[in-house]
């Protein structure tokens, strides 16, 4: 899949290997760490699987397991940025987002603190652990909140490139990861701006818009209909909210059909968000590819892929069925 | 404001006087608005009383001094008497607390740190207080700063699962910097907090979190203040000082009646109470 995704559709090389948006976390917050000293991180109880881990080894005195705790957790960061720390708090997206949202809403975006809440194991693609550890409503629980930033990275080279760009950043905002290996889909001159697509092509029949592990499959699947006739583009929103406005209107301007894809609900997600702004302000024919209001399950993570329908293959029937082709 | 424990005598008669006047302010500000939570602001009034005008370094003028003491009010719905100390120590100008509750105006109905300099957190939603306490503590022992942290708490707002999870929290990271109040009134809005879900026995609760405990009648000068200076000597463990009060103290016909839990004193309430005030003070 990886050597696929490297195709001509994108502006220049991707030089990067396989690697799970976590893993690019751990690395990237040492990094800041030995940078910048206000940097603190809290996890609860999951800094191996956080790969917040890294950071704690390095610099235990910046670190705080706050236990099996998000509630405490989230609230103690908000303390620590009112001492005018950078905290970075940690856990599974399901914990971070549902056990701990009213401490979000209240203690964290009421005040608009400088709190980085960066969750791991978003969408189903968490695989065996099943429903009880898959995020599927994340996006939309966090998107709701005022004064929040929403971000999720489509491959390592750009949640690296999230994490230095939200540490200059003022403000809550929420960083989806995942526990699966992606491909590298993002070119080696890319360079993430809060609030811009990325767009790899710009299609005249149809244009994908995913965020996180659903952009290498758009890509995928743009391939395969790009064989077949059909002038698939691919946009990748990785900043959910404040959702890029301007790109968004071109490529809805650009194509008859407009396919949105997340490894999420789609039920006030990415797929939601591009049809509210579209349903004001360009009325577009519109598709979402997502998980149809359901809960996850045990599998591999190519299994359920495939089971909720999250495939390129699905993708490229969506597209076909939708153009009447 | 600095302790003045040499003259403590003296520090009481100014601390009882200017309780007195919080009461009147707090009453005043829940009149007008005509909503508000009434026994749990003045249940409090005294320990927050002697926070703000003796025991808690801060400057009025400069609400973001790095080296000032915080004051978290996990029980935020006691916001009228956080607005009435702020307002009298000088944070603001003492006319504006009849703004309370009005569209547009700073003194939202729970405490909101974005509209009004001198509140550290927005507060309202019960049980998360102590958890951002405990941030600050933590922050502050960072820093290598001396000041300390006061988080005020209420009787059934530890029923909030959070609150225990906070405190195991403070005692982990022996936060002796910090120094948690809950302001035992009794009464909450359903009804006796021994009726709605008893939180006894709170003493041996806290201390086995790791808390060293301080219990003290919270209407007692002496008491309060000595709490205080005790929790600030004590070493490698947070304290909690367990407040016994009197829900609506101050004001003979609210006292100790939990239907005044959420309600604001009707004018003719009002006048009644400032005679009795004005008599007992």
């Amino acid at each position: 899949m990886d050597k696929r995704l490297h195709s001509t559709e994108q502006k220049t090389g991707v030089k990067e290997e396989a690697i799970a948006t976590r893993d690019a976390y751990g690395e990237a917050l040492l990094e800041l760490g030995k940078e910048r000293k206000d940097v603190v991180v809290l996890d609860a109880d999951l800094s191996g699987s956080t790969k917040t881990g890294k950071f704690a080894k390095a610099f235990p005195d910046r670190f705080f397991n706050i236990g099996i705790a998000e509630q405490d957790m989230v609230g103690t960061a908000a303390g620590l940025a009112l001492s005018g720390k950078l905290p970075f708090a940690s856990t599974f997206a399901v914990f971070e987002t549902g056990r701990a949202w009213e401490q979000i809403r209240q203690a964290v975006c009421y005040s608009n603190l400088n709190v980085k809440l960066v969750a791991t194991h978003g969408g189903i693609s968490v695989g065996e652990d099943g429903a009880s550890h898959q995020a599927t409503e994340d996006v939309t629980l966090m998107r709701v909140l005022p004064n929040m930033t929403v971000i999720v990275p489509s491959d390592g080279y750009e949640t690296r490139q999230v994490i230095n760009a939200i540490a200059d950043y003022y403000g809550p905002v929420y960083v989806r990861l995942g526990r699966a290996k992606v491909p590298a889909v993002m070119p080696d001159d890319y360079e993430f701006t809060i609030g811009k697509a990325y767009t790899f092509y710009m299609g005249r029949d149809a244009n994908i818009v995913a965020m996180g592990i659903m952009v290498s499959i758009a890509l995928e699947a743009a391939k395969i209909l790009k064989q077949e006739g059909i002038d698939t583009g691919v946009v990748n929103m990785s900043t959910v909210k404040p959702l890029d406005t301007e790109t968004l209107l071109n490529t809805a301007k650009a194509c008859r059909l407009i396919v949105t894809a997340e490894e999420h609900s789609i039920i006030g997600g990415l797929g939601s968000a591009v049809s509210e702004f579209l349903s004001e302000n360009h009325p577009t024919y519109l598709y979402r590819i997502g998980i149809k209001d359901a809960f996850g399950c045990s599998g591999t993570p190519e299994e359920l892929l495939k089971l909720y329908g999250l495939t390129a293959d699905d993708i490229v029937r969506t597209i076909k069925e939708a153009l009447g082709r | 404001m600095k302790d003045s424990r040499g003259c403590r005598e003296r520090d009481i008669t100014f601390l009882k006087a200017q309780a007195k006047l919080v009461r009147v302010e707090i009453l005043k500000m829940l009149a007008v608005a005509g909503s508000g939570h009434t026994g749990g602001s003045l249940s409090a009034a005294d320990i927050v009383t002697a926070l703000y005008f003796s025991k808690m370094r801060h400057r009025p003028d400069n609400p973001s001094w790095r080296e000032r003491d915080r004051f978290i009010l996990s029980k935020g719905h006691a916001a009228p008497l956080l607005y009435a100390v702020l307002a009298m120590t000088g944070y603001f100008d003492i006319s504006m607390l009849k703004t309370l509750r009005k569209l547009g105006s700073p003194l939202q109905g729970h405490p909101c740190s974005r509209a009004l300099p001198g509140v550290e957190i927005s507060t309202g939603s019960l049980g998360q207080g102590l958890s951002v306490s405990n941030g600050i503590a933590i922050g502050l022992k960072m820093d290598n700063l001396s000041s300390r942290v006061y988080c005020l708490l209420g009787d059934g707002e530890i029923q909030e699962g959070q609150v225990w999870e906070a405190a195991m929290t403070a005692a982990h990271y022996r936060l002796d910097n910090l120094c948690a109040i809950v302001d035992l009134n009794g009464l909450q809005i359903d009804g006796p907090v021994s009726k709605v879900k008893a939180i006894e026995p709170v003493a041996s609760k806290w201390s086995a979190f790791g808390w060293n405990v301080i219990e003290i009648d919270g209407h007692n000068w002496e008491e309060i203040l000595n709490a205080f200076d005790e929790a600030e000597t004590v070493k490698g463990k947070p304290s909690v000082v367990l407040a016994r009060t009197i829900k609506g103290k101050g004001v003979s016909f609210f006292e100790g009646k939990v239907e005044y839990h959420g309600v604001a004193p009707t004018q003719e309430e009002l006048e009644r109470a400032l005679k009795e005030l004005e008599v007992n003070g």
